[in-house]
């Protein structure tokens, strides 16, 4: 029996103490300092990533260990969820064991302290008076109601005391404020994805495997999908232009999970808006909304901003994507000696598939169509005036001080360096895949764009997403085509077309006037073309050897200056450079001069425009060494799908939180606004009344208005 | 022995309440009617004129700031002079911008009062000038203890937020002239919301400057409000920040309007606190010692600076919740704009409870209100410029 009570009492010691550990002060502000900390980690660790990536970034130790930790979703972690749990329980006991006292507190006048205990405040005076005490009394009375304070006075027949009190809703204030955070946590708990988990845990629910991927929703097993009745969560919908959903992908903390809606969605249209500088202006969706029970349909526009609320569940314009536009692609082969313009072909595919591709030497490649773009709005001029498809401002050297002060002087309309927004047309972005499983991406503008003075085709490419793309420029011919670079090229590769070319090229230059033709002159000058020519068309073994160290299409410019430093000595280079240039120049005309006869079009012109093409066709030859593909495939027709993803969500902790948010602000404002008061003005009897004034919270002006209080009655007003 | 009584109960919440409305009207001047009527009669004239470009709520927050913007300018007056002569400023500028085909942008080069005077970019750049010239002239006055550049210094500061208010009122008008979709309320971008902080920081100062009738505090306030500056010229040579773009759907919204004016007035706050903090520091590490004003000063204004900046802060966070509620989707995502406000909310809690309810005072709090700027610091900009997410538009 003596036991029994014992243990109790030490139960009952305890759990004191671990109330008093709860709703102390200095274990509340631990928990915030932790919450704080965490959520840090949290915004610098980007959280809900796919594992690979972290795996990536830390090594795996790091990352296995962080996974543990629960570092890669913070938020939603066990341990941080149970400090929130802490917190709210804390602040609960906090509020619980102190809003009974406090509230007694602001109903109490106090009326029973002494004077000995009005003399230990630290804030007192006495002040004489000629009137007599219940007089006196009145007076002071009436001068606290004046400023703001409630009075009760009490009369005796030989003394008086006055009890006044001032700002009971600071005690309200802090009852609300804390309180407030409760509802908050609380609501906030109930928009998590605690339901989700609960039916994960408890309801046999679970996270979608990647063997569904690509599975029609219907086929997927219920085990994945969390019905319609799910009182919350917040979950995507993408849906196709013409295209009707009726499930949202929810994810949840280590993958996906199906959600149903009681209603369907049909996206009837998508519209997107910009402004003139290529910046997004408007995203909107025409929907239309049926329930799936009783079959009511209702129409409505989504737009960010303004989103649609139907049966409970909100519906927000998250974001667009590419609903599957179709596509026709010209493939053309850049490599080797194969006929780049008549072995060319044509392929469909839609954004989101992809396409396997086999050539005749046996590699196989996957097609995989990435995205389409209708408009890109570029800046095509940049800061020196020049033109630039990428906008690169490569800024001129400082143009002054007042200059720039000039530029800044005026609307905030003006901008410094001059824009020149285009919209260069559609694109298309596709990737190619090897066998080993190894992508490229790249981005072709469907049109040519005006660049250093001609059409050129830009064709990007990147090795990851992380880079920016780098781009072939190809001039387009007079037909704004690439058929006669693409011809070009194609000759250049034909061994018959090269020497037939040099041949031309000798002869044009021997009837050239003012040229002496001796014989040898003309052999040593055949020789030099011829080889400049292998060189730079990649046939020669020099070039082939120096490829092969660099991993790159052998020719163009890096064989021919390698050879120039490696065979002409250091002092004649510059010169044998020019020479090799110029007989390259030549050669290369009569390779276009055959290109052209091919596509039955006549003989150039000797002219600025043709010099300007065949400079930017050597150029787009030699780099296409470095092009990491044997094909390019340009946008030959499209026809654009959008699609609209909307988020959905249904969160029954909303307006629990909005509540509390209601009480924190007001709760803030009373505690700090509202300050306490308390004074007691009580007769000696000798003619002197003792006045004291307390608060809750000293600051500067509690000072102040107690110093006004001593001045204004010592005299006597 | 019990002693009989005579008791009687008298005043009240509901009494004081009613109280201090009768007397605040009582003691209006005729002056104080006037202004009132202005700022009815303009909330009017933009609603009548107006009302196409404005959805409802934003019809309610124009009528709702007049009875704001006449409490302040009944509270303290220069306020009122500030709203007047901006004003002005602002209505001249718009008559300068006049064609006879209506306004336009090219004006702002051709008429020399827009070019050199008060086109937006002109205010602003005279309005940093003026912070400069203030922030020497607080500093010297502090040095050498004049008694006649504090003055001056203060003058300064006001000839700054004068033309700062007026270059962002006129921006705003500019903004429209670009195209009638274009034109929005100009704190929309980092560049934007960088001038309406030196210009909260810089009113805030002035009012406890008249209150404490302190010059001293200048010396240290206003060289945030310099680095502020330093910022917004360096962002607006290198970056061109400083022209109007377009808005994009996610801050379409009239939740900008109030969202974004309540933060800063926590970050301004703040800002000072952090400055006064290091006045206080100094003092109580016998420095400056009578230079400055007494301890006790500095640290209400250092505790006032921060219970309206939390106050504030608070509000914004909510209705940056609320907004997000409309915008994407849920009224928290632990975006990290949205956990870094957590995270300076939650220090300046923890601040404020430690002050309140243990009583910390001294070189503690200094230290604690000045790590606070860096914290806020990071969440206002270090946000933008190391971690990605939804606050994307104030980027640098």
């Amino acid at each position: 029996m003596s036991t029994f009570t014992a243990d109790t009492g030490v139960f009952k010691k305890f759990n004191r103490g671990s109330v008093e550990l709860l709703s102390s002060m200095r274990f509340a502000i631990t928990l915030l300092t932790i919450i704080s900390i965490a959520s840090m980690i949290g915004t610098v660790i980007k959280q809900g990533e796919p594992y690979a990536n972290y795996v990536n970034q830390f090594g795996p130790f790091w990352a296995e260990l962080f996974n543990g930790l629960g570092l890669f979703a913070v938020y939603t972690a066990w341990w941080f969820l149970l400090i929130l749990a802490f917190l709210v329980l804390s602040v609960s006991f906090c509020v619980t064991r102190n809003a009974p006292k406090m509230l007694a507190d602001v109903r109490s006048w106090k009326e029973h302290v002494h004077e000995g205990g009005l003399r230990a405040l630290h804030h007192n005076f006495e002040y004489a008076s000629k009137l007599e005490h219940s007089a006196a009394a009145s007076a002071v009375a009436e001068r606290l109601v004046k400023d703001g304070y409630s009075v009760k006075t009490l009369i005796a027949d030989d003394h008086s005391k006055v009890m006044a009190k001032k700002g009971a809703a600071s005690k309200w204030g802090y009852i609300f404020a804390h309180s407030a955070i409760v509802f908050i946590c609380l609501g906030g708990l109930l928009d998590g994805d605690l339901f989700t988990r609960a039916q994960i845990w408890f309801g046999g629910k679970s996270i979608l495997p990647a063997s569904t991927q690509g599975m029609l929703i219907s086929d997927i097993p219920s085990e994945h999908k969390l019905s319609a009745d799910n009182p919350s969560y917040r979950a995507n919908i993408f849906v196709p232009e013409g295209g009707t959903s009726s499930t949202a992908l929810l994810n949840a903390t280590s993958g996906s999970i199906i959600q149903e809606l009681p209603f369907s969605v049909t996206l009837k249209k998508f519209h997107v808006e910009y402004y003139s500088t290529g910046m997004p202006k408007l995203f909107m969706s025409e929907v239309l909304i049926k329930d799936l029970d009783a079959g009511k349909e209702i129409e409505a526009q989504i737009k960010v901003n303004e989103p649609l609320i139907h049966r409970g569940v909100a519906i927000y314009q998250s974001s667009f994507e590419d609903g599957g536009s179709k596509l026709k692609l010209r493939g053309y082969p850049i490599q080797g000696s194969i006929n780049s313009v008549k072995s060319s072909f044509i392929i469909n595919g839609e954004v989101g598939q992809s396409t396997a591709l086999k050539s005749s030497n046996g590699t196989s490649y996957s097609l995989e169509f990435v995205g389409f773009r209708p408009t890109n709005v570029e800046n095509i001029a940049n800061a020196s005036g020049e033109t630039d498809v990428r906008g690169v401002a490569i800024q001129k050297a400082d143009t002054g001080l007042a200059q720039a002060f000039n530029n800044r002087l005026g609307s905030g309309a003006k901008t410094s360096k001059a824009a020149d927004l285009k919209n260069v047309g559609p694109s298309v972005q596709y990737k190619l895949r090897d066998a080993s499983g190894q992508a490229r991406e790249f981005s072709n503008y469907m049109q040519p764009l005006f660049l250093d003075g001609m059409p050129k085709f830009l064709l990007g490419v990147r090795e990851s997403a992380a880079e920016e793309f780098k781009y072939l420029r190809i001039p387009a011919d007079d037909n704004l085509s690439l058929n006669e670079w693409l011809t070009l090229r194609t000759l250049l590769q034909d061994q018959g077309a090269r020497q037939r070319a040099v041949q031309r090229f000798a002869q044009s230059l021997s009837q050239q006037s003012g040229f002496v033709a001796s014989p040898q002159a003309i052999a040593q000058l055949k020789e030099s073309a011829i080889r400049s020519i292998e060189l730079f068309s990649g046939a020669s073994d020099f070039a082939i050897k120096l490829a092969e160290e660099s991993g790159t299409s052998p020719g163009g410019f890096v064989a021919l200056g390698s050879f120039i430093d490696r065979a002409v000595p250091e002092a004649e280079r510059e010169k044998a450079a020019e020479v090799i240039l110029k007989v390259l120049n030549g050669v290369i005309w009569e390779l276009w001069q055959e290109a052209r006869a091919q596509l039955k079009l006549p003989t150039a012109k000797q002219d600025e425009n043709s010099q300007r093409f065949i400079q930017a066709a050597t150029s787009a030859l030699s780099d296409a060494n470095f092009y990491p593909a044997p094909l390019t495939f340009q946008l030959d027709s499209f026809e654009e799908v959008k699609a609209s993803v909307f988020q959905v969500t249904r969160s029954p902790g909303k307006n629990m939180v909005y509540f509390g948010s209601l009480l924190l602000v007001l709760g803030i404002f009373a505690m700090f606004y509202l300050p306490e008061r308390r004074i007691w003005v009580k007769s000696l009897g000798n003619g002197k009344n003792l006045f004291a004034m307390s608060t809750s919270r000293k600051t500067l002006d509690f000072e102040k208005e107690f110093n006004k209080y001593q001045e204004d009655l010592n005299h006597g007003n | 022995m019990e002693t009989n009584y005579v008791s009687s109960v008298k005043g009240g919440w509901v009494q004081s309440l009613l109280q201090s409305i009768t007397s605040s009207l009582r003691s209006l001047k005729w002056g104080d009617y006037v202004f009132t009527l202005a700022l009815a009669a303009g909330a009017i004239f933009a609603e009548i004129k107006f009302s196409a470009f404005m959805d409802s709520y934003e019809q309610i927050i124009l009528f709702c700031s007049v009875p704001v913007l006449a409490f302040l300018g009944w509270a303290w007056a220069p306020l009122r002079h500030l709203m007047i002569g901006s004003t002005a400023l602002t209505f001249m500028a718009i008559y300068f911008y006049q064609t006879p085909e209506g306004g336009s942008l090219l004006r702002a080069e051709q008429a020399f009062f827009l070019k050199y005077m008060i086109s937006s970019q002109s205010a602003i750049l005279w309005m940093s000038v003026f912070f400069a010239f203030s922030t020497f002239f607080y500093t010297l006055g502090f040095i050498v203890r004049s008694s006649t550049m504090g003055p001056a210094a203060s003058k300064l500061s006001w000839a700054a937020v004068y033309f700062g208010l007026s270059g962002m009122l006129v921006r705003w008008y500019e903004s429209y002239l670009m195209g009638a979709d274009i034109g929005h309320i100009p704190i929309s971008n980092l560049y934007e919301v960088f001038i309406l902080f030196c210009l909260v920081t810089a009113l805030y100062h002035l009012y406890y400057e008249a209150r404490y009738k302190s010059m001293a505090l200048g010396a240290f306030v206003l060289w945030i409000i310099f680095a502020a500056v330093a910022f917004i010229f360096w962002y607006s040579v290198t970056r061109d920040a400083h022209q109007i773009q377009p808005l994009v759907p996610a801050l379409q919204s009239w939740w900008m309007k109030i969202h974004v004016p309540a933060n800063f007035i926590g970050y301004g706050t703040f800002a000072i606190a952090a400055m006064v903090a290091i006045a206080y520091i100094l003092k109580a590490k016998n420095y400056l010692v009578d230079r400055l004003p007494s301890l006790e000063v500095l640290d209400d204004v250092m505790y006032k600076s921060i219970a309206v900046g939390f106050a504030f802060f608070t509000i914004a966070t909510i209705l940056g919740a609320l907004w997000a509620a409309e915008a994407w989707g849920g009224y928290w995502s632990w975006d990290p704009k949205e956990t870094w406000a957590l995270i300076v909310w939650l220090n300046y809690a923890a601040w404020l409870h430690m002050r309140l309810m243990k009583g910390l005072r001294g070189v503690v709090a200094a230290w604690w209100a000045l790590g606070g700027l860096f914290v806020t610091t990071f969440a206002f900009i270090g946000v933008n410029m190391f971690l990605s997410g939804l606050h994307s538009y104030g980027t640098l």
